[in-house]
């Protein structure tokens, strides 16, 4: 029995007769499928600002969420408060949505088997805020040691410690103690009449062990302050199609907003998405094969199990260039008979799951980095983004390069302004001619948003070359 | 979830008081200062897809959060633990937290003479939640069918959506404010996708909300306008790059203004990560820009009695014919930067108080947007933006868009896959023509605009 049972069993007194009930009365309408989720979430957060603590804070939140599946419909109700008589009361309300003789759960539950990925001895959530502190006041420090032309900088560290209980009518029974942490520098420099920010970050599944021997404070401030540096002697970027190459690691977005929420079930299931029907078709070039996998140690997009009770797999998304398969959840999986990829997540107990990324990446290739950039007579060579959106229906994606470079004759020459980059998901990877050898996950900063609701994701790949994409700068 | 009474006994069943108790709570424990904050909601959302009824939604939350000071210092918690023990452990948490955060001279709660609250700005209607299910669920579906029944080439539909939700908000602090307000919100929605002869479909949306279901647009009308706006995106095409004048309408010139108010933002500017940090008293846009920010509109959606920290809400002029006039300040950033909270304190459970605006908007112009286009010969006319391609440091604009071609003053073929290019500096200085159009679907409003100079990024 894991500390999770001890939790919502122990601190909240609920009994496996009690899941049950609730349960029972979930599907007390009809329904073919109820399922409660239980979260106790504890967070810390802090931050540094013109080199004070300005802010600290830490709080709790608790709640269950009941959910009821009829045929393709979802009712769904939460509530904070955890006895009895509240729970039955959403039970109540979610079965509202089902019509027909009451069902009963399968009796007994059986304990889905779930990964061992986060190796943390002791969560950094409970670690003491003064060594937080600490780590945060040496990312500040470092940062203004940089460059003298950095004027200000923000740091900060946040974490939290997800405890999770998913049941379900079929008998579904899990538990996760989701540990994450995260790291965040942003300096602004200045320079005359330029300013200019850099921003880095990064952690993920990990303990405060984790920012004191893998990537320091150090190493996050270093790469914060070297972005706004660069950025301040930054030219306007051009416009139009060009040869673009992604740098490894983060750029890796692309993938995420090109192809990965477009793979989505739900929206395949509706026949919304421009991936609708794509299954076994060309969708990218031989060289690319992509997956999206849950199961990467320690990762920020790692889960041991989906907010849905399932164990997280990996999955082959595109095969050497074919589209292989969609990322799914329990309903998506119900309602078309296509595997259950163990991809529902939820950004608390107040959202109903739906099917989500984790680690988005592409597999190395063949070629080395530096062959990629010699080979472009003019183009952008992009290493580090902010956000990025796309159009699931007409499959236009965009993703805002927050440092890039222009390529001339082979070589990588000036630092440009901010530009996005624009492109259309079902032939954006057809244009890959150069994979590199040099596969990086980002470093754990990403947060997708999804129908009002974030989830933590990772995303990767090596140095890529795209023939053509269209890049919106202002030069001419 | 929970009946009309029961909401309404919400506020009534003692959230003011404990608030007060949390504060008074932590003065005995030793604070110098204290501050407690109450939300509580309850939200009710169905979806209907294809006809059916896809989700129901119905719930409600409550949350408390603190902020405690010992002399300069600062900390704060938050829980969803109202219990007797939660909020010991919440009061114990603060002061534990105060102990390792640094002396700012600029902390502190306001002034006690700023503080105060405004009377009935009409943002909350218990008629929101009033309707029984069947008939939220009909408006959601009256909308989608709209939308669908409008033409053959809407063959599918991401769905039609009915939502409402109220929340209640208690302030209370040591220096004896308590406040509270409630507000209520509904909305109506209805996203449908068409399909060329070509199989390439296209999705767009309408929607309306209002503070009382009788500002709300019918139904119909929502389909309606959500099926004309998907269907002129039909047949949409990738142009060459070019500089024309560009005209975004209100949705998405909203977004520009919306830039604007992040660029205003106290924090930003006492950081200097704003283009327009220093540049109060400035000309900083042409003649024609005149935003202001207004917390006090009755029934608007930025609207409320007072701001995150008891300070009654106000109207400012942040650009006055061009002229940089204020910025958005909370009273920490005002005190950062010498000058007077605007009132504009926004607050999450937890942390300090950020910024955040009232109703935000660029004051209207004469012409109708028709007109607007009938004077341009060859220009863009944009209807949608994609992704988040502005840098507010410097000023940098790039956003993925899609549109209308202008030829000879009329609107022609779609376009899509481009990108609208500039700098808000130079962007707002080259507003060409502001429309008389301007109407609040949110707490952010501009008129159409049109914008000369920038750069469109395509084939």
């Amino acid at each position: 029995m894991t500390q999770n049972q001890n939790l919502f069993f122990q601190k909240f007194g609920i009994t496996p007769g009690d899941l049950q009930r609730y349960l029972a009365e979930a599907l007390s309408a009809g329904g073919d499928y109820a399922d409660l989720y239980f979260e106790y979430l504890t967070s810390t957060s802090i931050s540094v600002d013109e080199s004070i603590v300005k802010s600290a804070s830490q709080g709790i939140s608790a709640g269950c969420g009941v959910r009821v599946l009829s045929g393709e419909r979802t009712g769904y109700a939460y509530t904070d408060d955890l006895s009895p008589d509240k729970i039955l009361r959403a039970a109540r309300t979610a079965a509202l949505i089902a019509r027909g003789p009451s069902q009963q759960p399968i009796h007994g539950f059986k304990e889905s088997s779930v990964h061992q990925l986060y190796q943390v001895s002791s969560p950094s959530v409970d670690a003491d805020v003064a060594s937080k502190l600490e780590l945060v006041m040496r990312a500040d420090k470092a940062a203004r040691a940089y460059d003298p032309r950095i004027v200000q900088v923000r740091g900060g560290y946040a974490d939290e410690l997800r405890q999770i209980l998913v049941v379900g009518s079929d008998g579904t029974f899990a538990t996760d103690i989701q540990p994450l942490a995260r790291f965040s520098v942003f300096c602004i420099a200045k320079s005359g009449e330029n300013s200019s920010k850099g921003n880095a970050g990064g952690g993920g599944r990990v303990g405060i062990d984790y920012f004191l021997t893998e990537k320091t404070p150090e190493h996050f401030a270093r790469e914060s302050a070297r972005q706004a540096i660069i950025q301040l002697d930054a030219r306007e970027a051009p416009a139009g199609e060009m040869e673009v190459v992604l740098g490894p690691g983060w750029p890796g977005i692309l993938l995420h907003e090109a192809i990965g929420h477009g793979l989505e079930a739900d929206f395949n299931r509706k026949g919304t998405s421009a991936f609708t029907g794509l299954i076994g078709k060309r969708v990218a070039s031989e060289k690319c094969t992509v997956v999206d996998n849950g199961t990467l140690p320690s990762r920020r997009g790692s889960i041991n199990v989906d907010d849905e009770g399932s164990p997280t797999k990996e999955t082959v998304l595109i095969e050497k260039g074919i589209l292989k398969g969609y990322l799914s959840d329990k309903l998506s999986s119900k309602l078309t008979g296509m595997p259950d990829t163990g991809n529902g997540r939820r950004e608390s107990y107040e959202h109903i799951p739906m099917p989500r990324m984790t680690n988005t990446y592409m597999l190395a290739g063949q070629d080395s980095p530096e062959d990629i950039i010699r080979s472009v007579r003019r183009g952008v060579y992009a290493v580090n983004f902010g956000g990025g959106q796309v159009d699931i229906t007409n499959g236009k994606f965009v993703f805002s390069a927050s440092e890039a470079y222009l390529i001339e004759n082979g070589h990588i020459t000036a630092p440009l302004k901010n530009c996005t980059l624009i492109g259309n998901g079902p032939d954006a990877l057809t244009k890959v001619s150069m994979v590199g050898n040099d596969l990086q996950l980002d470093e754990g900063v990403g947060t997708c948003g999804k129908d009002g609701q974030s989830v933590p994701v990772g995303v990767g790949i090596p140095t890529l070359k795209l023939d053509s994409m269209t890049v919106g700068g202002t030069a001419r | 979830m929970a009946t009309n009474t029961e909401i309404l006994g919400g506020v009534e069943t003692g959230l003011r008081e404990i608030a007060a108790d949390v504060v008074s709570r932590a003065m005995k424990a030793g604070a110098s200062a204290a501050e407690a904050l109450v939300r509580e909601g309850e939200e009710f959302s169905t979806t209907v897809r294809m006809g059916q009824v896809e989700t129901l939604k119905e719930s409600g939350s409550r949350g408390l959060g603190m902020r405690v000071f010992v002399g300069k210092r600062a900390a704060s918690t938050y829980t969803s633990d109202f219990t007797h023990e939660g909020i010991e452990r919440l009061v114990k948490g603060a002061l534990d937290l105060v102990k390792i955060t640094s002396e700012d001279p600029y902390a502190g709660l306001p002034d006690p003479s700023q503080l105060g609250s405004l009377g009935d700005l009409k943002v909350y209607y218990e008629d929101v939640y009033s309707l029984p299910p069947e008939q939220r669920i009909e408006y959601a579906r009256r909308a989608e069918d709209a939308a669908l029944s409008a033409d053959p080439r809407i063959k599918n539909s991401e769905g039609g959506a009915f939502d409402a939700s109220t929340g209640s908000m208690v302030l209370a602090n040591s220096l004896g404010f308590v406040g509270e307000y409630r507000r209520s919100y509904c909305s109506i929605y209805a996203s449908p996708i068409a399909q060329a002869e070509n199989g390439a479909m296209q999705r767009d949306y309408w929607y309306s909300v209002a503070r009382t279901l009788k500002k709300l647009e019918s139904p119909e009308a929502v389909g309606t306008e959500a099926a004309r706006r998907v269907l002129r995106r039909l047949g949409a095409r990738k142009i060459a790059s070019t500089q024309v004048p560009v005209v975004f309408d209100p949705q998405v010139a909203r977004s520009i203004v919306d830039d604007i108010a992040d660029a205003v933002n106290g924090d930003s500017i006492y950081r200097q990560s704003s283009f327009l940090a220093g540049k109060l008293g400035q000309k900083v846009a042409g003649e024609n820009v005149t935003i202001v920010d207004d917390g006090t509109l009755p029934g608007g959606f930025g609207s409320s009695p007072f701001d995150g920290e008891g300070i009654p809400s106000r109207r400012t002029v942040v650009i006055d014919k061009g002229i940089l006039k204020s910025y958005l300040l909370n009273t920490y950033t005002a005190r950062k930067l010498k000058l007077e909270t605007t009132g504009n304190a926004s607050r999450g459970l937890a942390g300090n108080p950020g910024i955040g605006n009232g109703n935000f908007f660029l004051q209207k112009g004469t012409r109708a947007s028709k007109e607007i286009i009938a004077n341009i010969k060859q220009g863009l006319y944009v209807t949608e933006f994609l992704g988040f391609g502005v840098n507010l440091v410097t000023g940098d604009f790039s956003r993925g868009a899609s549109g209308i071609w202008i030829e000879n003053g009329e609107l022609t073929y779609p376009v899509e896959e481009i990108t609208v290019a500039g700098n808000l500096k130079e962007m707002l200085n080259n507003i060409a023509e502001i429309g008389s159009d301007l109407e609040f679907r949110g707490s952010v409003a501009s008129p159409t605009i049109r914008i000369d100079g920038m750069i469109i990024a395509g084939e």
